[in-house]
């Protein structure tokens, strides 16, 4: 049994950091991430581990550090939010590209214009292309528990390559949680010792990074890559059972609420799940079939699993909390619809973009997406594909129940 | 036979040192560089100055080029001195077809 402390998101995630002990860490500050690494420095000052800290002029500068030092042969973490990921951006599929496992603690927050500095996906989901994987947490205790995992998953020789560990901005990284920490050595067992490929320090062996790669070998390169993200689905799963073994916590690809008879079931990643499971309980208490399926893993997305997990449900509402202009829905309601494609058993399916830049989901709008659904089940009629919930000028009775 | 991405060291590394000679540079040129030897002084001004080590040496003078990985950038024959100019440019089609 662990130690019981209270903890905001971002100082589960800097003690988890503290654990691991790094060889590296480069940053730049940006709400709400900044108290990852402003907690962690305090670890570094203290001499608490053994950690160069690298205080960067820019996202693109950390991020580049990053890349640089791991060349080198560290393992390298980060944290960032938003415009800071935005400001990766071209750094980050370069941390991909040359298979650095470089993990990052990406503190769910709104992109600009306007500006705002609360939590939605819009900045993770944007990078979702990005070739990093991508896990997001609940609460404090999954975001303390998925960092310490990710050194494992990004650094595993069948994978090699960065993870973007999400919890939601303020809703998880600055409201105090109660939560479970493993005491250092253990922590420390687990993440294990990293041990570089190709080190530039290793005088011995010069070897060269980031050469020109053209027709000839861009391909194929490509193609290991995405085998690596293959490869990544066997680790995730096996990196949770053995962490579950180790603290009796945490969940695999997805974790499922009531889903075994749901005739209808809401998606949705991250904090508002916690919301969602109290609607969940009390039209439970009531007698109706209702479940909750939470990804925590979206990159690489589970598909198989994720569509048979959904195949017994009559009708379902994929809830994003990121819109993708243009396109028929959110990031992940996309994903489901082409993960269900092929399965013969079908949910009518449904996408409530929602919470926007921070903007709260109460329990009665959770509870009017349930309504419609089970409208949607007794009738098969849908009356919109994809819209915005709690959002002012919609005729939807959302917020008003 | 060229490998194929099961045989590749990931991340695009490459595992052998000083391998760019591995890489002909030179089949891209449009224009090569040829050079009078009787004009040229062995100030050593193009070979210092060309950015592929294209300009070879015999017994310590300048002499000819490697046109496996000379790129006809050009610059040898800039840098070779006004009053000399031993270096000229001359088309790489015309100098295929041996005009
Ligand atoms: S043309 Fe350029 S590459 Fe070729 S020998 Fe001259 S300087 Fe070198
Ligand atoms: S720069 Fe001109 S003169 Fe000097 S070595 Fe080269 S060809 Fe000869």
């Amino acid at each position: 049994m662990g130690k019981l402390v209270a903890l905001t998101g971002n100082i589960a995630v800097a003690t988890a950091m503290r654990q691991i002990n790094p060889d590296v860490c480069a940053a730049y500050p940006i709400t709400p991430s900044t108290q990852v690494m402003e907690q962690f420095s305090e670890y570094v000052a203290d001499g608490l581990v053994d950690t160069e800290l690298i205080a960067t002029e820019s996202e693109h500068s950390a991020m580049s550090a990053c890349i640089g030092a791991a060349a080198a042969g560290g393992r390298v973490m980060t944290a960032t939010s938003s415009q800071g990921l935005a400001l990766m951006w071209e750094m980050l599929y370069i941390a991909a590209g040359m298979r650095f496992p470089i993990t990052l603690a990406c503190v769910n927050r709104a992109l600009s214009a306007p500006i705002n500095i609360h939590g939605d996906h819009s900045d993770s989901m944007g990078a979702r292309d990005s070739g990093w994987i991508q896990i997001y947490a609940e609460n404090a205790q999954e975001a303390y528990d998925n960092q310490i995992q990710t050194v494992r998953i990004a650094e595993h020789m069948d994978v090699r390559l960065p993870v973007m560990s999400c919890m939601d901005g303020f809703i998880t990284s600055h409201a105090i949680d109660s939560l479970e920490l493993l005491d250092d050595k253990t922590v420390r067992d687990f993440a294990g010792e990293y041990k570089a490929t190709h080190p530039l320090l290793d005088v011995e062996h010069p070897v060269t990074y980031g050469a020109l790669d053209l027709q000839d070998y861009f391909m194929e390169h490509k193609r290991a890559q995405a085998e690596a993200m293959k490869n990544s689905r066997k680790v995730i799963l096996d990196v949770a059972r053995e962490y579950k073994k180790l603290s009796g916590r945490g969940f695999e690809y997805f974790e499922e609420y009531y889903m075994d008879d749901a005739e209808i079931a809401i998606v949705i990643l991250s904090s508002a799940a916690g919301t969602v499971k109290v609607v969940v309980d009390a039209m439970r208490a009531k007698g109706e079939k209702v479940g909750l399926l939470r990804p925590r893993v979206f990159r690489p997305f589970p598909y198989n699993e994720l569509s048979d997990a959904l195949s017994n449900v009559k009708a379902v509402a994929i809830m994003d909390r990121a819109d993708s202009h243009g396109a028929e829905g959110g990031p992940l309601f996309m994903e489901f619809k082409s993960a269900l494609y092929n399965n013969k058993k079908q949910p009518i399916m449904i996408n409530k973009i929602f919470g926007l830049g921070g903007r709260d989901l109460m329990l009665p709008d959770i509870e009017t997406v349930y309504r419609e659904l089970r409208d949607i089940k007794n009738t098969g009629k849908i009356r919109t594909v994809s819209e915005y919930i709690t959002v002012r000028g919609e005729e939807a009775a959302y917020g008003k129940a | 036979m060229k490998k194929g991405w099961k045989d590749l060291p990931i991340g695009g590394v490459i595992l052998e040192a000083a391998n760019t000679k591995k890489y002909a540079t030179g089949d891209w040129r449009t224009f090569r560089p040829v050079i009078d030897l009787d004009k040229c002084t062995n100030c050593m001004r193009c070979w210092i100055f060309c950015p592929d080590s294209a300009v070879c040496l015999v017994d310590g003078k300048v002499n000819h080029f490697d046109y496996e990985h000379c790129k006809g950038c050009g610059i040898c024959a800039v840098e070779c001195p006004d009053n000399v100019k031993a270096i000229t440019m001359i088309e790489e089609a015309k100098a295929k077809e041996g005009k």
